[in-house]
C-alpha cells in the first residue's frame, strides 16, 4: 500500500465527513462502509469486525451487511498504532493484530516496522479489551528493497504455524514466522522473498495449496484507481508461488481474483472469511464506488473456487429466476394444477417439406393462470422446469431487516404477487398469499465456492435451528441441515 | 423389401422376446405368505395387497393435475375403499369408465369427445410380494384381467412399528400419478405424468404409531408403464430398514 501518512490524515478526514450516510447499494454494504485497507473480517461474540488504515474499523452487529465506525468508551483506542493496513485472525481465545507502523514509501521513507498485539475481545466496551504491549516482527530501512507495511497472516491448517506475507510494490513481498503462542517473530527466522510487484498481500490454504493473493494496479486514486487482486499458488508455504500461466509472482505473475465491476473499482486488500464448509467470503476495499460519493467503500463477495484457484462471485443480483434443484434438477414451484397452453398454433409432426411460417409464440402469463390458484397457503414442490408462471420467483432485497455478510435478506415471492415463499413451523416451506416481512419470510442467499446457492430462512417459527432449503426428494423441498457435500442442499438461480 | 424383411423380422423378435402375461407374474409376484415381511435391504416395502386395475382411460398422462387427482380420488369406487382391510381374493363390485381408446395415443386429438361408457365389474384382490423393490403394476394388470392403460390401481398394506417413529416421511415413486394416505391422513399427492424414480417424492415430516399402521395407495395411469415403489425416510433422510414388519 503506497500512501503518504498525509493520504492518511485525508481518509480519517474523509471518514468523519461521510459519517451519517446510510442508503442501500447493489453493491456495497449499507451504513457508514467507509474504509481503506481493511483487515480480514474477524467475527466477534456475533459481530463483524474490520480494522483499516490510520486507526480505527467497521462493526456490523447484523451479521455483516450493515457496517459503522467501531464506537469506544472515552479513552479507548480501537486499534492503537496508527498506520497502515492491518490485518486480524483469531488464534485459540484470542485475537491478534498486525499492523504497519507507516504509511509506506511514498512518506519519504522505506524505513518501517510491522508490529503485533494481542486482544481477548474485538469489542471496545468489553471489560477485557485490553492490547498486549505490541511486537516488533518485520522492519524495513531505506536500502532494503522492501516497504515494512500491509501484513497479512495465515496461520497454516496442517502444521499449525503462523505465517506473515508483507510488502508492496517497493522490492519484494516477504515470508516471515511468528510465534502463533507469542505473536513474536520466531527466532532465528529469515524473510523469504515471495513476490514483487504487488501489495497487500495475504496468505490462504486449501487442500494442499498454499495461495499468495497480491495487490496490483494504482492505489489511493479514487475512481482512476486501478487496483486489482491477483494469485499465484504452492505446494509449499514458502514459495515458489505460480499463476495459472506458470509465472512465479517474483517474475511478477498472478491470476486474477477481482477487478472492477458495475459501479465499484479498484478493489485490494484480499482477506478469506470461511463462514462454514463450502461458503466463503472475501473482503476488500474498493477504491472507489460511484454510488457512493466515489469514496474507498469495504467490498465483500462471495468467494468462488474454479479448477483450483479462487475468484471472487457477484453480489446477488435482484430478479426473476428459476430456483433450480441441484439434486436432480427440478425447479421450485407453486403446487398447482399444472395448466395446458395453447399457443394458438395447430399440432404438428415437423416435416421440412412442408412449407410452413415460422413465428415466435407467446408464453404462458401469470394472468392466463392466476384465477385459478388458491387464494390462501399453496404449499411447494419441485417439478419439471416448464417456464410457467408458478416457477417464477422474483428474488428483492428487503430494506430495515438487517442481513448477513455482504448482503441484506431477501423476499422470495410469485412474480408478478405478493405471494412469499415461507418457513412453516413444522420446519417445511409454503408460500403465503402476502409478503408481511416476517422473519420467516426473510431468506439469506449464499453462493457457494462451487457457483450454487444455499438458500436459508432467517428464522424459522417455534425452533433456534438453523436450517436451509433442501430437497430431501427430487419432488420435495424441505427445511433440513446444511451440508456442502450433499446436492439436496444446492440451488442454481437461473435467469 | 430387404429393409422390410429385416424390420419384420427384428419386430417378430422382439414380440417373442418380450415376457408373456403369466411369465412375467412369475418374474415379479409371488404370492404373500402367512409370515410377517421384512422391509427389503434398502426399506422398500414389497408386500401389498393389489386390486385389479379399474378402468378409467386417459389419453395423456399430463392431465394428472392436482384437481383432477383429488376428483379422481375422492369417488368411492367400491365399498370400504378407504376402510376395508382387504384379504387375498376378497373380491369387490368397482365402477368403470370405458371409451375406445385410440391404437396412436400420440395422434389421437385432445379436444375430441369421447363417448364415455360406465359401469360397474367385479375385482379381486392379490396379496402379494413383489419380487422388485419397485411393484409391476402394468404386468399386474395384465396378468389377472389383460388390462393396462387407462387404469387406477388401490393398494393396500398394514406395517407394524416395534416403536413410535417420529419425523418419517413416506417416500414415493410411482408410475403415474399417485394419492397415498396413512391411517386414513393423506399425506402425500404426485402429480403429472410421473415416472417410478425412487424417493422422487416424500411426504412431510410425520409420526408412525407404535403398532400398526395402514398404507393406502391409488395409482392412475394413462398410457404407459406403471409401478410404484415405496419406503419411510427417517429424520435425518436415511431408509428406514430396522423397526418395521409388514403383514
Amino acid at each position: 500500500m503506497k500512501l503518504k501518512i498525509s493520504n492518511i490524515k485525508a481518509l480519517k478526514a474523509i471518514s468523519c465527513l461521510i459519517l451519517g450516510s446510510s442508503f442501500l447499494s447493489a453493491s456495497a454494504q449499507i451504513g457508514q462502509p467507509f474504509i481503506h485497507d481493511p483487515s480480514t473480517l474477524a467475527e466477534c461474540d456475533g459481530n463483524y469486525y474490520t480494522y483499516g488504515t490510520g486507526g480505527g474499523g467497521l462493526v456490523s452487529t447484523d451479521g455483516g451487511w450493515t457496517w459503522s465506525s467501531i464506537k469506544a468508551p472515552e479513552g479507548v483506542n480501537v486499534r492503537p498504532g496508527g498506520g497502515a493496513a492491518p490485518d486480524a485472525l483469531k488464534i485459540g481465545d484470542r485475537y491478534l493484530i498486525v499492523y504497519g507502523a507507516t504509511g509506506g514509501g511514498l512518506g519519504g521513507t522505506h524505513r518501517g516496522e510491522i508490529l503485533t498485539m494481542w486482544n481477548k475481545t474485538l469489542d471496545p466496551n468489553s471489560p477485557d479489551f485490553k492490547y498486549s504491549e505490541p511486537n516488533v516482527v518485520a522492519w524495513s530501512e531505506d536500502g532494503d528493497d522492501c516497504d515494512a507495511i500491509d501484513p497479512g497472516l495465515l496461520l497454516d491448517p496442517t502444521t499449525g504455524r503462523l505465517w506473515m506475507s508483507y510488502g508492496t510494490y517497493f522490492g519484494f513481498i516477504r515470508l516471515v514466522e511468528l510465534d502463533p503462542e507469542t505473536g513474536k517473530r520466531v527466532e532465528g527466522n529469515e524473510a523469504i522473498n515471495i513476490g514483487i510487484d504487488c501489495e497487500a498481500s495475504d496468505l490462504i490454504y486449501r487442500d494442499g495449496w498454499y495461495y499468495l493473493l497480491g495487490t496490483h494496479g494504482t492505489c489511493c486514486d479514487g475512481v482512476n484507481s486501478t487496483y486489482n487482486i491477483v494469485v499465484g499458488r504452492s505446494r509449499q508455504v514458502t514459495g515458489p508461488y505460480v499463476d495459472n500461466t506458470g509465472r512465479t509472482m517474483i517474475q511478477g505473475g498472478g491470476k486474477m481474483v477481482i477487478a472492477a465491476h458495475d459501479k465499484v473499482v479498484g478493489p485490494g486488500h484480499f482477506g478469506r472469511t470461511i463462514v462454514t464448509e463450502g461458503i466463503e467470503k472475501m473482503s476488500c476495499h474498493f477504491e472507489a464506488d460511484y454510488n457512493q460519493s466515489g469514496y474507498s467503500v469495504l467490498g465483500i463477495r462471495p468467494l468462488l473456487w474454479k479448477n483450483g484457484w479462487p475468484v471472487a462471485g457477484k453480489v446477488f443480483q435482484e430478479g426473476t429466476y428459476e430456483i433450480e434443484s441441484e439434486r436432480h434438477g427440478y425447479a421450485l414451484e407453486l403446487a398447482v394444477d399444472f395448466k395446458r397452453h395453447d399457443t394458438g398454433v395447430p399440432r404438428r409432426w415437423f416435416n421440412s417439406t412442408e412449407n410452413v411460417e415460422i413465428k415466435p409464440v407467446k408464453t404462458q402469463t401469470l394472468q392466463d393462470v392466476i384465477a385459478e390458484w388458491p387464494t390462501g397457503e399453496i404449499s411447494v414442490r419441485n417439478g419439471d422446469y416448464m417456464v410457467r408462471p408458478h416457477q417464477q420467483w422474483t428474488i428483492t432485497a428487503v430494506e430495515g431487516k438487517g442481513g448477513f455478510l455482504g448482503q441484506p435478506y431477501y423476499k422470495i415471492t410469485i412474480e408478478g404477487t405478493n405471494r412469499a415463499l415461507v418457513a412453516t413451523d413444522k420446519c417445511e416451506v409454503s408460500t403465503v398469499a402476502e409478503f408481511t416481512g416476517a422473519d420467516e419470510q426473510l431468506w439469506q442467499i449464499d453462493q457457494m465456492i462451487d457457483g450454487t446457492y444455499r438458500i436459508m430462512p432467517k428464522a424459522i417459527p417455534g425452533t433456534d435451528k438453523k436450517l436451509c432449503l433442501i430437497s430431501i426428494a427430487d419432488s420435495k423441498p424441505t427445511l433440513g441441515n446444511f451440508d456442502f457435500n450433499n446436492d439436496n442442499c444446492k440451488w442454481n438461480l437461473n435467469k | 423389401m430387404k429393409r422390410l424383411f429385416v424390420s419384420s423380422a427384428l419386430a417378430m423378435l422382439c414380440l417373442a422376446m418380450l415376457p408373456s402375461a403369466s411369465s412375467a407374474q412369475e418374474k415379479y409376484f409371488a404370492t404373500a405368505g402367512s409370515q410377517v415381511a421384512n422391509t427389503d435391504d434398502e426399506g422398500f416395502i414389497r408386500r401389498w395387497t393389489v386390486l385389479e386395475p379399474i378402468s378409467k382411460p386417459n389419453r395423456s398422462n399430463t392431465v394428472f393435475t392436482d384437481t383432477y387427482l383429488r376428483e379422481v380420488f375422492a369417488k368411492e369406487y367400491f365399498k370400504g375403499q378407504m376402510t376395508m382391510v382387504p384379504k387375498d381374493g376378497q373380491k369387490v363390485k368397482a365402477q368403470f369408465e370405458k371409451v375406445e381408446m385410440p391404437k396412436d395415443y400420440r395422434r389421437f386429438d385432445p379436444n375430441a369427445k369421447l363417448k364415455v361408457e360406465t359401469g360397474t365389474e367385479t375385482l379381486k384382490w392379490h396379496k402379494l410380494d413383489s419380487k422388485t423393490f419397485n411393484l409391476k403394476l402394468l404386468r399386474f394388470g395384465e396378468h389377472h384381467i389383460n388390462r393396462s392403460y387407462g387404469v387406477i390401481y388401490w393398494t393396500f398394506t398394514a406395517i407394524v412399528c416395534d416403536e413410535e417413529m417420529k419425523d418419517v416421511r413416506l417416500s414415493v415413486g410411482s408410475n403415474s400419478a399417485s394419492m397415498w394416505w396413512i391411517n386414513g391422513e393423506e399425506v402425500l399427492l404426485m402429480s403429472g405424468d410421473r415416472r417410478m424414480v425412487v424417493d422422487d417424492c416424500m411426504s412431510d415430516r410425520i409420526t408412525l404409531k407404535k403398532g400398526e399402521n395402514i398404507i393406502r395407495g391409488a395409482i392412475i395411469n394413462g398410457p404407459g408403464m406403471s409401478d410404484f415403489c415405496v419406503r419411510f425416510i427417517d429424520e435425518n433422510g436415511q431408509p428406514i430398514t430396522k423397526g418395521i414388519t409388514i403383514k
